[in-house]
């Protein structure tokens, strides 16, 4: 599904700031991979990388999405292809509705992929549906996106939005910063249900908390732009125990 | 002598696909000479056939006219350049002829190229309209065209007809009230409007009676270097209500099209008066050639516990200069002011309004969201005044600006008096650019740039355009982003 060889990535603004080093990964279909690592290891800016994010220039090495570049694709174009991102800080955007919001981004996906557009009906139904199952406050997502919503509140938005698009590829940027035990039960549940054979999650996150509600293939430690450390499940016990201390020089 | 058959075909021009409302349409046009005289009024009146009274109330209008051109008194406190305009190189008349060389009576005698040209306009003037639920006017070049579901309302003792017809029909409501609200020396281009006005529409809603449908007036100049000068006048009586919309297009012309109308509107004792304007007069090439100068006088007076609200989108003309207004006479009347100003390529607007507070309890709301791009230059001017009667009143002003591209200019100009200590006054303003990161956000769910950018300006335009009726509301999303193609990305 995902296959990355040695990416080098650093601020498209200042050619001399090196974020990542160097990273080799390799994502099969239906798998869950965590991502974990020290604050300023490069999480965060691997997952937007992976999403097109222009604040980043990759100097070197290849992203490849079921056998294809995705190098040269802006944000939307890979949206199309069915990545997607749970954003850490989900901006405020005043006066889009969610609804309204979701409905253009499914619509643009149809007209890309030569799909069939989802009748109003059809997707008033779905969107329904998804509020109640994520737990969103229906007067809350009849507001602008994001705005005067809580942490918690925009993560949920972010569990919707994922549940509606259906994406093939889900990236999860720290998703659980931030929120309570009921929040983060929503979230490991968004996640858990749309596991599938065809869908891949990579999971960024500091703590390992979340992963005791998912329970990934894979984990990898991301430590100075870098993986310093790929196992199992028990490697994030591991990191939970010990701390991040002794991959540091 | 003045030759009354100067009749000129016109053939259309049009390459520019930008516009897409630039077609010009080829019907035979009836025009007087180029410049303005006494004749030319005197002309102009003769053939609306009106009332002595009203040739008197031009020609006063024309001399106070012609005095303020000659001590130079034409306006040039707002934010806008353009060339001097030569006054005399204008024609203040022009008439679509029909083939019996008589106004049409009904829709089978207006000229067919005409119907043509308002079905690409997307004016449903037949039986569509029904569902539609709207009554147009229609004002083409001067003359108005034809008035569907006249019958329909005048059983309800509505009044909604051209001004010209009002002049013959309902010439007491007229002397009335026409001038009431903006005399013909309130300014420049009023004077020049009273003087020489060709026709607009007219509206009257009875006592108590609610007006069951939108009434709607589409305002389009096809003449090249013609002016158009309409004349609106609106009166609800006491305890009534009615939502007006205006709407206005002009093909492509490489020269400046000067347009110079007013609006009055007059709300008795609890009565309310919604009147929405989508204003796509033809902005000017993108190197800024041509383009409609729009520059316009709209004023209400509400009486008492009566409301009047303006709302506009404003996305045309080369050259915008236009502050409806409200004068807050009644106590507890209520005035209200939305706006977005969308100025792209060349465009100038110096735009806003004056809420002018008289009685007491009486209450403002202004909400004005400008929109500068490319070369733009958008400027909120607005005034609140709080007389020394008005006890208690209450503004509030919230100014928004937004900016694309780094060649554009903002600017805020409230200007706020205050005699009397009891009001209570609000001004909240921002300026913002679009963010990276709103961006990011959206093109990472899958819509393309302009799709984003086209979302995240209407969603800021938000709370002016959803007091838009439906349609309307739509109509103006899609106007605002059709202006700003090109501008984004």
């Amino acid at each position: 599904m995902l296959k990355i060889s040695d990416l080098h990535v650093g601020l498209t603004a200042d050619n001399n700031v090196k974020i990542l080093k160097g990273i080799d990964l390799d994502v099969p279909s239906g798998e869950v991979h965590a991502i974990m690592g020290p604050n300023g290891g490069g999480k965060s800016t691997f997952a937007n990388v992976l999403m097109g994010r222009p604040d980043y220039q990759i100097t070197t090495g290849t992203i490849e999405f079921k056998g294809e570049s995705i190098l040269d694709l802006p944000p939307d174009a890979r949206a199309h292809l069915g990545i997607f991102m749970a954003f850490q800080y989900p901006v405020e955007i005043p006066g889009v509705r969610p609804f309204q919001f979701l409905k253009a981004a499914l619509d643009s996906r149809a007209d890309a992929t030569g799909q069939k557009k989802l009748s109003a009906r059809e997707f008033t139904k779905r969107f329904d549906e998804k509020v109640v199952q994520v737990g969103i406050n229906a007067n809350l997502i009849k507001r602008s996106l994001n705005e005067g919503f809580s942490g918690g509140e925009k993560k949920r938005n972010e569990i919707l939005q994922l549940e509606i698009l259906q994406p093939v590829l889900a990236i999860m940027d720290e998703t659980d910063s931030g929120l309570d035990v009921d929040a983060l039960k929503i979230v490991a549940e968004g996640v858990n249900s749309q596991r599938s054979p065809d869908r891949s999650f990579l999971i960024v996150t500091h703590y390992q908390r979340l992963l005791n509600y998912i329970k990934p293939d894979r984990v990898h430690i991301l430590v100075d732009g870098k993986i310093v450390e790929t196992g199992g499940p028990e490697l994030a016990v591991k990191v939970e125990k010990s701390g991040y201390k002794e991959y540091l020089t | 002598m003045i030759n009354k058959n100067n009749t000129i075909s016109r053939k259309s021009e049009l390459s520019n696909k930008d516009y897409k409302w630039g077609f010009s349409t080829d019907v035979e046009t009836e025009l007087a000479p180029k410049g303005l005289s006494e004749d030319i009024v005197r002309l102009i009146s003769s053939k609306k056939k009106e009332p002595d009274w009203l040739l008197e109330w031009r020609l006063k209008a024309f001399r106070h006219w012609v005095d303020l051109e000659d001590k130079d008194m034409e306006p040039n406190w707002a934010r806008v350049q353009y060339p001097r305009m030569d006054f005399q190189d204008i024609y203040y008349y022009a008439a679509p002829v029909s083939k019996k060389d008589k106004a049409p009576n009904s829709m089978e005698e207006v000229d067919p190229e005409m119907l043509e040209a308002f079905e690409k306009l997307g004016i449903p003037l037949n039986e569509r309209e029904k569902l539609a639920g709207v009554a147009v006017d229609a004002v083409f070049d001067s003359v108005s065209i034809a008035t569907t579901f006249g019958e329909k309302l005048s059983e309800m003792g509505i009044i909604f007809c051209s001004f010209t017809e009002a002049t013959q029909k309902h010439p007491e409501l007229v002397k009335k009230y026409l001038g009431s609200v903006v005399p013909y020396t309130d300014n420049f281009y009023a004077s020049l409007n009273s003087a020489v006005f060709s026709d607009g529409s007219f509206a009257y809603i009875p006592p108590g009676v609610k007006c069951p449908m939108e009434l709607m007036t589409y305002f389009r100049i096809n003449t090249e270097g013609s002016g158009q000068f309409e004349r609106t006048l609106i009166i609800a009586d006491k305890g009534s209500y009615v939502s007006y919309l205006e709407g206005c297009t002009a093909p492509m012309r490489k020269t400046s099209q000067l347009h110079a109308a007013v609006v009055e509107l007059v709300a008795l004792d609890d009565s309310e008066i919604k009147y929405s304007t989508i204003q796509n007069w033809f902005p000017g090439t993108k190197d800024g050639e041509g383009g409609v100068y729009n520059f316009v006088t709209k004023r209400g007076r509400a009486e008492s516990s009566a409301k009047i609200s303006w709302t506009q989108v404003e996305t045309g003309s080369a050259i915008t200069w236009k502050y409806p207004s409200v004068i807050l006479k009644g106590d507890n009347s209520v005035g209200e002011f939305f706006s977005v100003a969308l100025a792209n390529n060349h465009q100038q607007a110096d735009t806003g309004t004056k809420m002018i507070h008289i009685g007491r309890n009486t209450k403002s709301t202004i909400v004005s969201k400008g929109i500068s791009a490319g070369k733009g230059s958008n400027t909120y001017r607005g005034g609140v005044q709080i007389m020394p009667t008005a006890e208690n009143a209450t503004n509030h002003t919230q100014c928004d600006s937004l900016l694309i591209g780094d060649q554009c200019g903002a600017h805020t100009v409230p200007y706020i008096q205050v005699r009397n200590p009891s009001a209570k006054l609000e001004h909240e303003a921002s300026t913002s650019k679009v963010s990276d990161d709103q961006l990011f956000y959206l093109m990472s769910r899958g819509l393309s740039e302009e799709e984003a950018h086209h979302m995240i300006i209407t969603g800021w335009s938000r709370d002016v355009i959803k007091e838009l009726p439906f349609e309307f509301a739509i109509e103006a999303s899609q106007l605002l982003k059709v202006s700003l193609e090109g501008a984004v990305g």
